[in-house]
């Protein structure tokens, strides 16, 4: 039983997350102070996965960073850097694909903090910045937990997006999720039955442990 | 010293009003209580001095220093203004205790230990607001706007949540905390009558069409 696939799930949904995290926080901070056009049209980009054919995605993706053209050709000339049918296209297939599983709870709940928390902190000298990490950060941390982890189940799943930009390369971009499916075509299925169990109990063990983390909150975690 | 001058339009049910508060002046050290009926923009006076809200019109100077001209486009952050402001939803910091609000506003240990003897909140230095009564919540809202030690003092319906002996108690070590401090105090409230004793000058603030 190879569970290569299993590892390069979890490693993929590790980075992903992280990369996530380290974008989002920012991007939620600023998303959440005010509205303004431009912002509807950044927040709309964010939230078109959710609403979008993963295949769709993945065709666009295939297509832009295909190193015959385009991005694709220039990053691989100048920074010999390929994305298609390799584990970075996987990450940023992911990065972009996740995006709103990240984006969506922490931007709700900077939202939902009262503007009187960051007033009060400006008013004793604080810099937005020191408000934002020791006054703001603190106290959505609920949240924050609930963001990363159904950013990191979400990738977990993640199939038609990452099919159409990595395939199914054994070690470098077979996941767990087309590892699964390999496995059907092939009438494989006892391999079929062991990663999707493995992929289920993961994902079951998440969940349970968000609500287990926001029980205080009398939230649900998709909130 | 402060004169302030400004100009600010409300939101309304009843259509478009208009605060205006003309060349108030407030000597250091004294004690203003502010009034006026629901929605006469006290609050929103409060914050336009604190830098929170910027007005149409207006020039607000401190000692000379102008904090807000909008005819030139001045406009002082609310971090370089440093007034001391107690919310009326005290805003306060969930994920802090009493010690860790204070010690967020100021290094000063000595200052920090007064202001908790002051409130009255030396045991329960460690608890997080949510463990502390209205009353004591109100008490530090009010003691972490006095830790920075601020020249100019804005207080939002501070003492609506204390019962009468412990407004009392607090009004008169206040009084004493204001007179050392030279503070310039300002109070918005909705019960002129429970600042008898405190306040040693008054603005009444409404509406204009």
């Amino acid at each position: 039983m190879d569970l290569t696939p299993i590892w390069l799930t979890l490693k993929l949904a590790c980075i992903t997350t992280l990369i996530l995290l380290a974008i989002c926080l920012p991007l939620a901070w600023w998303l959440s102070k005010g509205r303004s056009f431009f912002k509807i049209i950044i927040e709309a980009i964010i939230t078109m996965p959710l609403v979008l054919p993963p295949s769709v995605l993945g065709f666009y993706l295939l297509l832009a960073f295909s190193p015959q053209h385009g991005v694709g050709k220039w990053l691989h000339d100048a920074f010999d850097l390929q994305f298609v049918f390799s584990f970075q296209g996987l990450v940023l297939a992911s990065v972009i694909y996740s995006m709103p599983f990240m984006m969506g709870p922490i931007k709700s709940a900077l939202q939902q903090l009262p503007a009187s928390l960051s007033q009060a902190s400006y008013t004793l000298g604080k810099s937005e910045r020191e408000t934002f990490l020791r006054v703001l950060l603190p106290n959505i941390k609920p949240s924050l937990f609930t963001a990363m982890v159904l950013t990191f189940a979400h990738t977990l799943g993640e199939f038609g997006v990452v099919l159409m930009i990595g395939g199914n390369i054994p070690n470098v971009t077979r996941v767990a999720s087309i590892a699964v499916y390999d496995s059907v075509e092939n009438m494989d299925y006892s391999a079929a039955n062991t990663y999707s169990l493995i992929l289920f109990c993961i994902t079951f063990v998440l969940v349970i442990g968000v609500f287990i983390f926001n029980k205080t909150q009398a939230k649900s975690p998709l909130e | 010293m402060i004169s302030i001058n400004i100009e600010k339009k409300l939101k309304a049910y009843s259509g478009q009003q208009w605060l205006k508060v003309n060349r108030e002046e407030f000597a250091d050290g004294s004690i203003t209580k502010i009034y006026g009926p629901s929605g006469a923009g006290k609050t929103t006076f409060l914050k336009i001095i604190a830098g929170l809200i910027t007005p149409e019109k207006g020039i607000i100077k401190v000692d000379g220093i102008t904090w807000l001209d909008t005819s030139t486009k001045t406009a002082l952050s609310p971090q370089k203004r440093m007034v001391g402001f107690v919310f009326q939803n005290y805003a306060l910091f969930p994920n802090m205790t009493v010690r860790e609000h204070l010690e967020y506003a100021t290094k000063d240990v000595g200052w920090i230990d007064r202001l908790l003897t002051i409130g009255k909140l030396e045991t329960l230095s460690t608890h997080k607001p949510e463990h502390l009564s209205g009353g004591q919540q109100q008490r530090l809202a009010i003691l972490r706007a006095l830790a920075i030690k601020p020249k100019l003092l804005l207080m939002d319906e501070p003492f609506s949540a204390l019962d009468h002996e412990m407004k009392r108690v607090l009004i008169d070590e206040l009084k004493v905390l204001f007179a050392e401090l030279g503070l310039i105090v300002l109070i918005v409230t909705h019960n002129p009558q429970e600042l008898d004793g405190l306040c040693d000058g008054e603005l009444a603030i409404d509406t204009e069409r």
